[in-house]
């Protein structure tokens, strides 16, 4: 269960980016937080594992209060938190094995990283996981030779080495094509089942948001404006959220009318 | 309007032309004139004597005269010689690659916290501030005459080098490698070991290779000051008017450095 009251995070002396955010994600549901560029939702997502230090207000996971953290205790309390970028960020000159090893740099003592003597469990752990979302064969290969697709399951894989008790993915999707990002969403949505986890999602896709996730929160400004099942989110809804953009920066608008067509 | 371009049918310009660097033209002219008139200036009263110089072609006719042909004759100590600034020059770039590693995380402002960064900078611009000669003559009064003032000087011509590109590798390095690290909760070092070392690598080998190159050149210079090496057997050969034998050494010079300058050419295309 997370857990997030009054959250409000400023840069500087601008005005807050999050005004006094609320957000419960309980069990394992996928939630996707939608929202035009600029309303906050990287910064929300980053505000939990302290990638980016909230201004004031309190984010508890499982019983921690991760707010109140620092130092040895925020980077255990790191290890619990799963994290999926936009742009992989896996380390392009290294293996996709030490990639996937490096999810549990958190666990192992430096030496054994610094020399690559991974336990044997984690390695056992790494080829299952690796092998679950089909790239056990790449195991030797370095990372920048993948494919897009490839390597967001290698940032997938990494993230779930962590043994994570939650998911944090902001826009998984955003640098891959159409085909290959539904098999993401896909592959998120299941391990979500498999592992019991709650997963985060960040999306500008609101047809792919709509059809692979539990429920939708819409951000606007640095507030939550809108939080119900996918079902719930109409055309009105839609405008709300994304109000002051130019219709046709909305790229999904043309998606969302035939997917509501199939629905009914 | 000061000007206005020609029109076409549409009302639309037909002619452009770059905006200049200096927008204001009586700055832009008055700059020009001015660095013109400080050259003729600085020309005009440069002392030149004359008498001297036609002497001076005299004399360098007699030490061409005297060079030619060079002389092998004591290739012994010219190999010696060699071997001495190969050997300055390997400890010079091993010591100064060291030593350059810790100085350029400390001056990268991303990694560095603000005071470490004052003091790795400080430290770079220090080694950079003075000419290798200027350092050697230090060197060579602070620890004697001979090779290891020499593999001194040029420890700290390294760093002034290696310590800032590499700085200036590690402030552009990807930062969401450094984010997916430190958000898996991995500790300092580990995150450097494996977000930072791999993306400054292969930038790090070609300097080294590089640095070794250069430092074989410097060992040259620094020589004729009194730090080791061929340098120092060309300065006295030089000093007891063995022309021939100046000749041989400088030859002998050019030759190795084009050489190595091959190799490290070949060797850092094949890394980057």
């Amino acid at each position: 269960m997370l857990k997030i009251s009054q959250l409000v995070k400023r840069y500087g002396n601008g005005a807050p980016v999050l005004k006094g955010l609320d957000l419960e994600v309980p069990g394992d549901s996928v939630v996707a937080i939608i929202g035009a560029s600029g309303a906050g939702k990287s910064t929300l997502l980053r505000c939990i594992n302290r990638l980016v230090e909230p201004s004031s207000g309190t984010i508890e996971l499982n019983g921690l209060m991760l707010t109140d953290l620092k130092g040895a205790g925020l980077r255990a309390a790191r290890r619990r938190i799963g994290m999926i970028f936009q742009g992989f960020n896996l380390v392009d000159r290294l293996t996709v094995m030490e990639n996937v090893q490096s999810g549990r740099l958190g666990y192992l003592p430096t030496w054994r990283a610094v020399m690559r003597r991974y336990p044997k469990e984690d390695i056992r752990r790494a080829y299952e996981l690796m092998e679950r979302v089909g790239i056990a064969h790449y195991a030797n290969k370095r990372a920048d030779e993948l494919s897009g697709g490839e390597r967001q399951r290698v940032g997938v894989v990494r993230a779930l080495m962590q043994e994570p008790e939650i998911l944090l993915a902001d826009e998984p999707t955003a640098s891959l094509d159409p085909k290959t990002s539904e098999q993401i969403m896909e592959l998120l949505r299941a391990l979500s089942r498999e592992f019991s986890l709650p997963v985060l999602i960040n999306i500008h896709n609101v047809a792919e948001a709509k059809l692979y996730t539990d429920r939708i929160v819409g951000m606007r400004y640095g507030r939550i404006i809108f939080d119900a099942a996918p079902a719930a989110l109409d055309q009105a809804a839609m405008d709300e959220i994304y109000a002051g953009v130019p219709a046709e920066e909305r790229g999904e608008m043309g998606n969302v009318t035939p997917l509501r067509a199939k629905n009914a | 309007m000061s000007t206005t371009p020609a029109h076409t049918a549409k009302g639309l310009p037909d002619t452009w032309r770059r905006p200049p660097m200096i927008a204001n033209p009586l700055l832009r002219y008055g700059l020009l004139l001015a660095v013109a008139v400080y050259i003729g200036w600085a020309l005009w009263i440069l002392p030149i004597d004359w008498a001297r110089v036609s002497q001076g072609f005299a004399r360098a006719a007699r030490i061409f005269s005297g060079a030619f042909p060079p002389s092998f004759e004591r290739s012994g100590l010219l190999i010696s010689g060699f071997l001495e600034s190969l050997k300055i020059a390997i400890l010079a770039t091993v010591g100064g690659v060291l030593l350059s590693i810790p100085i350029a995380f400390m001056a990268a402002k991303n990694l560095a916290p603000r005071p470490v960064y004052l003091v790795g900078r400080a430290l770079i611009i220090i080694a950079r501030s003075f000419h290798p000669v200027i350092v050697a003559i230090i060197f060579v009064k602070a620890v004697g005459f001979g090779p290891f003032a020499g593999v001194l000087t040029l420890i700290v011509y390294s760093i002034g080098f290696v310590a800032k590109m590499l700085a200036e590798r590690i402030e552009e390095i990807d930062w969401g490698q450094v984010e997916a690290m430190r958000s898996v909760g991995a500790g300092y070092f580990p995150t450097l070991v494996y977000a930072v070392f791999p993306q400054i690598m292969p930038r790090q080998i070609g300097l080294s290779i590089y640095q070794l190159d250069s430092n074989l050149r410097a060992s040259a210079v620094v020589g004729i000051v009194g730090a080791g090496g061929i340098g120092s057997t060309l300065a006295n050969a030089f000093g007891r008017y063995d022309y021939d034998f100046a000749l041989a050494i400088t030859i002998v010079i050019v030759a190795v450095i084009l050489l190595s300058e091959a190799v490290s050419g070949q060797i850092r295309k094949r890394i980057w």
